[in-house]
């Protein structure tokens, strides 16, 4: 076993947990945080991807032993209370969703974009968004999402 | 995952000392290629050792006549330093292209360097720019240190520490990307120095990355797109499978490098 100590959306956390442990498993399963979804669990669609010191990450390929001593923030805590967060409030408003399973991730990731570009064009959100995957195809919205996001008209809206 | 035992290590002394003790133990990097590989069970060490604490491995340092990456730097790091990108574009633009945003925010250049996977980035960039892999007991050039499918210069217990880059004329790197998983199908790195013109292949040598020498020779001699576009390059030694035939590589080989001269920088 193995003892880590992290914070969680703000939270101090200490486990013992055994070393081969995913990030993701102890988010879900641990703590019963679910608004994070394990779609490949490969790496590949980004539906697990949480925030780890500010980058986003995706958690089904980070063990919790890794997080020791940093900052975690999924989903569960980008509103503050009942208040949405601009990134949510944006894909709530452009329905960048249809399904909604990738749809933490995708916040997450564009969270993680916004911080480091804060106007990015429509080309820049598609490949700095290329991580995460979305099953039902609905690309176009969720990019129009992120542009309102970070203030900027969508193109076609 | 098969269970394993965990050492974060404090230092590379630490690091080393932990691999030698431990029987098929493993360094763990950025975790992008040996945690999926744990995932399928198609690696079972007894213990990682994690050198993800190890502050002294991170870091670029831009001198006048070569640039020194730490070995744990993040991909992102390489990708949005403005000081490499002033002595080294070729290598930020490469390192923008591994994978996507979330791999290149774990992903590190040595992991990447000493995994040596056929289709990655770093290995090409490597050898065409002369590269000298540092360890923490030598240093090893970039032509002597790949040696096939997932084969290095590495002992077992050897860790790389950095990676030292000769400072080119100018420098391009263009891949043909699997459009699924960001790998390259092909990729070419041209790197232009006073004395010659190294070209290195990725993603398409049935060995591993190689240099095309009848490119090299052909750009150092005039270094244009159409000199590397006019070169043909054999399929006998180069890789087939379900993204493309070793024909398909070989044609691109020419191409890209054409491509790369033309966007060197």
């Amino acid at each position: 076993m193995a003892q880590v100590t992290l914070t969680i959306n703000g939270q101090a956390i200490t486990a013992d947990v055994e070393p081969r442990t995913l990030l993701v498993t102890f988010l879900r399963e641990h703590l019963q945080l679910t608004g994070t979804h394990v779609g490949c669990d490969t790496t590949q669609c980004g539906a697990c991807t949480i925030l780890f010191n500010g980058d986003a990450v995706k958690s089904c390929t980070m063990l919790l032993v890794q997080a020791d001593g940093g900052e975690v923030m999924t989903i569960e805590g980008v509103a503050t209370g009942e208040k949405l967060h601009p990134v949510q409030e944006a894909f709530h408003v452009y329905h960048g969703l249809q399904c909604g399973f990738c749809t933490p991730g995708m916040v997450m990731r564009a969270l993680d974009l916004l911080a480091k570009h804060p106007q990015p064009s429509e080309e820049e959100i598609r490949h700095q968004m290329e991580g995460n995957l979305c099953r039902c195809t609905g690309y176009h919205n969720i990019v129009a999402a992120v542009q309102a996001a970070s203030g900027q008209t969508p193109v076609g809206h | 995952m098969y269970a394993f035992e965990y050492h974060r290590a404090a230092d590379v002394a630490d690091a080393v000392a932990e691999l030698k003790r431990v029987t098929e133990s493993k360094p763990l990097a950025g975790g992008m290629t040996l945690l999926p590989t744990c995932k399928m069970r198609l690696a079972a060490p007894s213990e990682l050792v994690d050198l993800g604490a190890i502050a002294a491995l991170k870091g670029i340092a831009v001198a006048d006549a070569h640039v020194t990456i730490g070995a744990m730097t993040r991909h992102a790091d390489v990708a949005a330093s403005q000081e490499l990108r002033a002595a080294l574009p070729a290598l930020c633009d490469l390192a923008a292209g591994i994978g996507d945003p979330q791999v290149r925010n774990r992903g590190t250049m040595g992991g990447s360097v000493a995994n040596d996977d056929p289709a990655a980035d770093y290995p090409s960039a490597c050898l065409a720019l002369a590269a000298i892999i540092v360890t923490d007991r030598r240093e090893i050039a970039a032509d002597d240190y790949f040696q096939g499918l997932f084969q290095t210069a590495l002992e077992e217990d050897e860790i790389i520490t950095a990676i030292r880059f000769p400072r080119p004329v100018c420098a391009a790197y263009e891949k043909f990307k699997n459009p699924a998983s960001r790998y390259a199908t092909v990729g070419v790195f041209v790197a232009r120095f006073d004395d010659g013109v190294r070209v290195a292949v990725t993603g398409a040598g049935a060995d591993g990355v190689f240099r095309a020498s009848e490119i090299e020779q052909a750009l150092s001699a005039d270094f244009s797109p159409e000199a590397a576009a006019a070169i043909t390059i054999s399929p006998d030694a180069i890789a087939s499978d379900m993204h493309g035939s070793a024909e398909y590589r070989a044609h691109l080989i020419p191409i890209l490098a054409a491509r790369a001269v033309e966007a060197c920088k």
